[in-house]
């Protein structure tokens, strides 16, 4: 398990550096599976006791399973999803409107200068 | 209940500006109303904590360390106070603002989501639920960044996204590397299970991660990049309160979690925070010193303060925690009426570039005098907030010895003063250019920014000018930081 979290944390990784925007969404989506992963591995998966207190009893078997990390995983997709697809739809939007998915080309925002000691006006 | 109510009424606000997107002037009172609203429930709060002490309000019907808690000391209490003056003030000078009403409807909503999420960061007493509102966070900044429409806002909030989500997944892994080391996710129950020796291996570099992750979100050497490359895209009333905001709800989390949860954090991760400091406050200012565009030079600030607030964590003292904390306060009202001025300036003179403007100060002496109040505040000019904060600062810093670091941290201020001159000279002083672009100055003031910046500047004036109530506050909330740390 720690083997294929590194893994895919080293795809994540290689992807997120490249300069496409959409290999670094895509880089970014496959860390958090990564980071997901091992809030799922927090809970030391394996027992296959269910989190549930017996009718009678005061507190959980001693072998049950973590339902908590789950829960936080469950919670942690969700968001990351939502952001996922707000970061493609402003990939696209980007593409659309700059005409090219080179994230170092990305400069209306902060305009190269043209002198190497005055930085340039930016126009409203 | 009062507790929840920092979050709660922001998100009520949010929600009901949202269902008003056809009826412009009923959202607009909204939003003012939950903004008052919020304001009266952090005075209650904050009056509650002083007399009772810590308030804390578990959901899930669990028992702590198992619910999810929500808790205000006086600390918290008190951010969440300053924070909610900073957003009526914001508010305020959103009304009548030419570059906000062109925002369109989704601007209320998302400025109210940013301040539950603030709100809801000051109280959170539990890791994994400070995860989930730095994500709303990020959700409405990335919101705000993008309503402006136009090319450079999409490009701000694509780089803001790519480098935030960095942050926020490093967060995530550290959040259940810890879980998986503790068990816990309370703070409680945090400080509790720190300390056990048996953890003392693997527990730093889980945290390390988990600081790495806040460093990347306030902007620290060499992770400050994403920050002025995209708040000055923000509209000027809008960036005073992200810009006033964000980074600092960051270093808070930080005090808290090194100085507060994770108690027995080793000398050689606050020695290097420490370091780091130093860097991060001579990078933000040599930056601000080559800009001339007024938003883009008072966004390094930003950079170069984070610089002061680290330092103040790493110094690990209860009066080093006092002394960032203040400068926390000073540093949240006065950057963001900066910003505001800056927005003025803009509104008087018709650019933000300080080349392209000039001659306001007789045509605007109202507002160089409260550009010059803040602007000394910013330097450290005695008596004003600023000077309170670093004199706090350094005196600690002084008093352990640590005089590269006091030293530098004077020279950062001298190396303000300069931008702030720089500001004064150009935009204030200096005659109207002749090549000024045509049409460039409006007839009509926006009032409303004028009364925020007036009522933010008199609450500077008074912090500075009468410390003593703040102060003895501050030293109260912190009393209690870096007790087990182990130097």
């Amino acid at each position: 398990m720690m083997l294929a979290i590194s893994l895919v944390v080293s795809a994540g990784v290689m992807l997120a550096l490249s300069r496409d925007l959409f290999r670094l969404i895509v880089g970014l989506a496959v860390l958090g599976s990564a980071a997901n992963l091992i809030v799922f591995m927090a809970a030391r998966p394996g027992s296959l006791v269910p989190p549930l207190i017996e009718a009678g009893a005061g507190q959980l078997a001693a072998a049950a399973a973590d339902p908590l990390p789950q829960a936080l995983v469950l919670t942690a997709i969700v968001i990351g999803f939502a952001l996922l697809c707000f970061a493609l739809v402003l990939g696209a939007w980007l593409v659309r409107h700059e005409g090219h998915d080179d994230s170092d080309r990305l400069q209306d925002s902060e305009p190269v200068a043209s002198d190497s000691l005055k930085p340039p006006v930016m126009e409203e | 209940m009062l507790v929840l109510s920092p979050l709660l009424v922001p998100l009520l606000t949010a929600l009901l500006t949202a269902l008003l997107a056809r009826q412009p002037v009923l959202r607009r009172s909204m939003s003012l109303l939950g903004a008052a609203a919020l304001l009266g429930c952090a005075i209650l709060l904050l009056l509650e904590v002083v007399q009772g002490g810590r308030q804390s309000v578990a959901l899930g019907n669990w028992p702590l360390p198992y619910a999810i808690e929500f808790a205000a000391d006086a600390l918290s209490a008190a951010l969440v106070l300053v924070a909610a003056i900073l957003g009526a003030g914001v508010l305020l000078a959103t009304l009548r603002w030419g570059e906000t009403a062109e925002a369109g409807a989704g601007l209320h909503p998302l400025l109210h989501g940013l301040l539950a999420a603030t709100g809801a960061v000051f109280l959170a007493a539990d890791l994994f639920n400070l995860y989930v509102w730095f994500e709303l966070m990020l959700i409405s900044v990335l919101g705000l960044l993008v309503l402006g429409g136009k090319r450079r806002h999409g490009e701000a909030a694509f780089k803001y996204f790519a480098v935030s989500m960095l942050g926020t997944l490093l967060m995530l892994g550290a959040v259940g590397m810890i879980y998986g080391a503790t068990g816990h996710l309370n703070f409680g129950a945090l400080r509790v299970a720190s300390t056990e020796p048996q953890l003392a291996g693997a527990l730093p570099a889980y945290l390390g991660l988990l600081v790495l992750a806040f460093l990347l979100k306030a902007g620290a050497f060499p992770l400050f990049a994403w920050l002025p490359a995209s708040y000055h895209t923000l509209p000027a009333p809008v960036l005073a309160l992200v810009g006033g905001l964000l980074t600092k709800v960051a270093a808070y989390v930080l005090l808290r979690l090194l100085g507060d949860v994770f108690v027995a954090t080793p000398g050689i991760m606050l020695e290097a925070l420490g370091w780091l400091a130093l860097v991060t406050m001579l990078s933000g200012v040599l930056g601000a010193a080559y800009h001339w565009d007024i938003r883009r030079i008072l966004a390094f600030h930003i950079v170069s303060q984070i610089g002061y607030l680290l330092l103040g964590i790493a110094l690990a003292t209860p009066a080093g925690a006092a002394a960032t904390v203040y400068f926390l306060f000073h540093n949240i009202l006065v950057k963001a009426n900066l910003f505001l001025i800056a927005g003025l300036v803009f509104a008087a003179a018709g650019h933000y570039d300080l080349r392209r403007i000039g001659g306001l100060y007789p045509a605007r002496p109202l507002l160089a005098l409260l550009f010059l109040l803040s602007a000394f505040s910013l330097v450290g000019v005695p008596p004003t907030t600023g000077f309170w904060g670093k004199f706090m600062l350094l005196r600690e810093a002084f008093e352990q010895g640590r005089y590269l670091w006091g030293g530098t941290a004077l020279a950062v201020g001298l190396l303000t003063l300069y931008s702030m001159s720089k500001i004064w000279l150009e935009a204030f002083w200096k005659p109207q250019p002749d090549d000024r672009p045509a049409g460039s100055t409006s007839a009509a003031r926006p009032s409303a920014a004028y009364a925020a910046v007036l009522l933010l500047s008199l609450l500077i004036l008074t912090m500075g000018v009468f410390p003593e109530p703040v102060i003895r506050h501050v030293e109260l909330a912190t009393a209690g930081f870096w007790s087990g740390a182990l130097k």
